[in-house]
């Protein structure tokens, strides 16, 4: 056991490393890039292009946060948004799709706002996201917006909450965020509106598909033409990664008799995830969305595991759950509640982990870049940018590699628990097995 | 600097529903796809591939293990035949030395015989020749005998005289 946990750990670490070649290349221009443009442009960049950032979308809030307000950047940077920022002034539009209930659905491209200074329908671009005028008097139609004001307000339990308006005529009118299914929990909740669009996630991720299927047809593809043969180019990279999957993760967690049944799965959510993983590490387009340090995804990769848990539950696995067999009957009234619990606790802890573990290391590597304005002094101080930049800008290499690592990790052991929760649903106990399980 | 509630600002653990929706479907199409014309095929090439070699590999066991009897069964076999060929060589060595015996007593008993029977033949001759001797002195002494009577007849020392001569001749011979 402790042997092949070994291996476990040895192969994931060479995993990491094989992949992380790939992505220096991709990942270290933009590096350099980063620590020796932001010598230079670290007053500019803070005076300049934070406050270029914001200008789109208001006047009032670049007056009044003209400070560079790490927590606001680095939580700006990981959300999702309905434009692709790619450097000062240069956004790729994407597809807008919005439904209110009380107007019906909303078509575009995100250009149409632009940046904050149009309004379409009482839709704004607050940040990078679409908001609604919720207001009925506001006008319907292409109209001309002033600034975006940002409030802090106090919520009626006592906590304090961020509230944009956006001026219009001299009015004010209160902007709402898209909804959310948190139900208030977070902060979010049920508002005016509902934001379908091919936002930032959402175009990386359908960027990752495009990539996986072009990746793994010509995968496909070769063993078509090597049947018989050893493998060749990316057939021969892909095949220990997947071999690697299948033999350390679905054929032991699964069992040799269910396996194949589910291997595709397996395979989808760990190439999937450790794709969008990947594109989430590129700091520039077409990457640096946050795909799966986004609760969203996650809570949909987590849900189709439930499904496909349970749907192939067998006989065995409803019976553990809901009657124990082998214990006190006393122990089974308490267990049973447990069991039911854990049903769900499962793919929740699956939910959770891979999205705090990719929004943590997006947060640290934000952090550390940011440490450059920190140290900048706000534009005041060039040296100490300078130093922010070596600083941070050393810690960023690490946290990549750290990153990279925790890239296929998280991608794996999403797919190793899937596949252990799927073992379980199929799995046929034996009766002498049953009396050791249980001791357990 | 505009104090900001962390945890309102973290959008990301907000869940969107455009977002879950959009993921489902491009999960499901990443599933089917990659499952249909990747993951599956890639699955079964492999298991054929693992098949072939693990076939394979059994077929050269078998054709070593074939080998190894086919060695062991030419070496008995040579063996076989090297025994065979002592065991013949002996019994043909067996066989010279006894015609050989067989040759030489052979030989011997022959001239045996023939030493026997020329012993034999010179006996007889032997004794042919001692008959005829004895004949011939019969006849001489007849002969002499005749002459003696004959002489006798006309001297009497003459006749004493040639007997005496010749009596001194057969003593002679």
């Amino acid at each position: 056991m402790k042997v092949e946990f070994k291996k476990v750990t040895l192969l994931i670490a060479l995993l990491a490393l094989g992949f992380s070649f790939g992505i220096a290349q991709h990942d270290s221009p933009a590096d350099r890039m980063e620590e020796e443009g932001h010598d230079e442009d670290a007053k500019e960049l803070t005076t300049g292009d934070h406050a270029g950032h914001d200008e789109h979308n208001t006047e009032l809030e670049h007056g009044e946060s003209e400070e560079y307000d790490p927590v606001a950047t680095v939580m700006h940077h990981i959300s999702d948004a309905n434009e692709f920022h790619v450097w000062k002034g240069v956004h790729i539009p994407l597809p807008v799709m919005l439904y209110a209930p009380e107007h019906g659905w909303t078509f575009g491209l995100s250009s149409m706002f632009h940046h904050g200074h149009t309004a379409v329908d009482g839709y704004v671009l607050n940040h990078g996201r679409i908001n609604r005028v919720q207001d009925p008097s506001f006008p319907k139609g292409e109209v001309e917006v002033g600034h975006i004001e940002h409030h802090v307000e106090a919520t009626p339990d006592g906590d304090s909450t961020d509230v944009y308006y956006v001026t219009h005529e001299g009015n004010e009118y209160k902007l709402d965020p898209p909804s959310t299914l948190d139900g208030g929990m977070m902060g979010g909740g049920i508002t005016s509106f509902y934001d379908f669009s091919i936002t930032k996630n959402v175009f990386t991720m359908i960027l990752a598909l495009i990539v996986l299927v072009l990746i793994f047809r010509a995968v496909a593809k070769g063993y078509r033409k090597n049947e018989g043969k050893a493998p060749s180019g990316i057939q021969s990279f892909f095949e220990p990664i997947f071999i690697f999957m299948r033999d350390e993760v679905t054929i032991p967690m699964i069992g040799e008799k269910h396996y194949e049944r589910f291997q595709p799965f397996i395979m989808t959510l760990f190439f999937f995830i450790f794709f969008c993983n990947l594109m989430g590490l590129i700091p520039f387009f077409p990457g640096s969305a946050n795909v799966t340090g986004n609760i969203a995804v996650t809570f949909t990769l987590a849900v189709f595991t439930f499904i496909v848990v349970n749907i192939n539950g067998k006989r065995d696995y409803w019976e553990h759950i809901f009657w124990m067999p082998g214990i006190p009957a006393w122990v089974k009234i308490i267990l049973t509640p447990v069991e039911i619990l854990g049903l769900f606790i499962k793919p929740f802890s699956l939910m959770i982990r891979l999205f705090a573990n990719i929004t943590a290391g997006h947060i640290i590597i934000l952090s550390l870049i940011g440490l450059i304005f920190v140290f900048g002094q706000n534009g005041a101080s060039p040296g100490g940018a300078s130093l922010g930049a070596v600083i941070g800008g050393a810690f960023a290499l690490f946290m990549n590699f750290i990153e990279l690592l925790v890239a296929a990790l998280q991608a794996f052991v999403f797919a190793i628990l899937s596949a252990s929760y799927i073992g379980a649903a199929v799995e046929e106990h034996h009766h002498d097995e049953e009396a050791p399980h249980v001791a357990h | 600097m505009t104090e900001v509630l962390f945890l309102a600002d973290l959008t990301v653990i907000k869940p969107d529903p455009g977002l879950i929706f959009w993921t489902t479907i491009v999960f499901i199409l990443a599933w089917a796809l990659l499952g249909r014309f990747a993951f599956r095929p890639i699955q079964e090439a492999l298991k054929r591939r693992e098949d072939d070699i693990q076939s394979s590999l059994d077929e050269a066991k078998r054709a070593r293990e074939e080998m190894a009897n086919l060695k062991a069964e030419n070496e008995e076999l040579l063996r076989q035949a090297q025994e065979e060929r002592a065991k013949i060589l002996k019994e043909a060595k067996e066989a010279k030395e006894a015609i050989l015996s067989e040759a030489r007593e052979k030989a011997q008993a022959d001239a045996r015989n023939i030493v026997n029977n020329a012993k034999e033949d010179i006996e007889n001759q032997r004794l042919a020749a001692i008959t005829d001797l004895k004949n011939q002195v019969g006849i001489l002494a007849i002969e002499v005998a005749e002459k003696v009577l004959r002489k006798q007849l006309d001297d009497k020392s003459g006749q004493e005289q040639f007997v005496k001569e010749l009596v001194d001749d057969i003593k002679m011979n």
